[in-house]
């Protein structure tokens, strides 16, 4: 897949050192292996839209952004209620097969590697019923 | 990549990835301020941005835009040592 994951924060990159050393190290094995960014003061939060002034701190802002740098989707959830990492993998899966397909395929409702894509087109018109069922949109 | 360098602050260049921060110099008006908070639109350039970093036992400097040519998912998250 072969995306570049960038967590941020408000937290200091020494404080990232701490909590990597001292408790996420244990969780995951050698440690966090992608850069943890500080974002004191939230300014890049802020451009985002998703840095909380009341509260100082970030929400669940999660950015997916192709090889162009052009945000393909997004997803903010404020703190309490953490994210669904498969539904992120499942997303780039998706837009890397669209990508790599240059635009001739679409991934529909529930799709996931290995499930038909569709091939928008003049024939398509009207036909979606007859080669995509509801029942496809789900696990 | 990212070089290892000392302690800086975060700070958004003014511009999308790939793209010279032109805007930046211009005196700012309070309409261009919401303008800047509408900047996020899919389909549309990421803000560009330098943050300082902890990255394998290494302090770093990343730009966002050295990571042009790959997939990047960016999470933000509220805080260190809290609990979601």
């Amino acid at each position: 897949m072969g995306a570049q994951i960038l967590s941020v924060s408000v937290d200091s990159h020494f404080v990232h050192k701490m909590w990597n050393d001292n408790e996420l190290s244990k969780m995951v094995k050698g440690g966090i292996p992608f850069p943890m960014l500080s974002d004191g003061g939230g300014k890049v939060g802020t451009v985002y839209g998703v840095y909380d002034s009341d509260a100082g701190v970030e929400n669940r802002g999660r950015f997916l952004i192709d090889p162009d740098g052009v945000i393909v989707g997004f997803e903010v959830l404020t703190p309490p209620v953490g994210r669904n990492v498969s539904e992120t993998i499942r997303q780039i899966q998706a837009f890397q097969l669209v990508r790599a397909s240059k635009g001739t395929e679409a991934t529909p409702s529930g799709w996931k590697p290995g499930k038909k894509t569709l091939k928008p087109g003049p024939d398509l018109v009207g036909k979606v019923w007859e080669v995509w069922k509801t029942s496809e949109a789900f696990d | 990549m990212a070089e290892e360098i000392k302690a800086g602050c975060a700070r958004p260049t003014g511009g999308p990835v790939g793209e010279p921060a032109a805007a930046l110099s211009e005196p700012k008006s309070s309409v261009q301020e919401e303008e800047k908070k509408a900047m996020i639109k899919v389909g549309s350039k990421a803000p560009d941005f330098t943050a300082p970093a902890y990255h394998q036992g290494k302090f770093t400097n990343v730009k966002l835009s050295d990571y042009l040519g790959k997939w990047v998912v960016l999470c933000f998250y509220p805080g260190d040592f809290t609990f979601v």
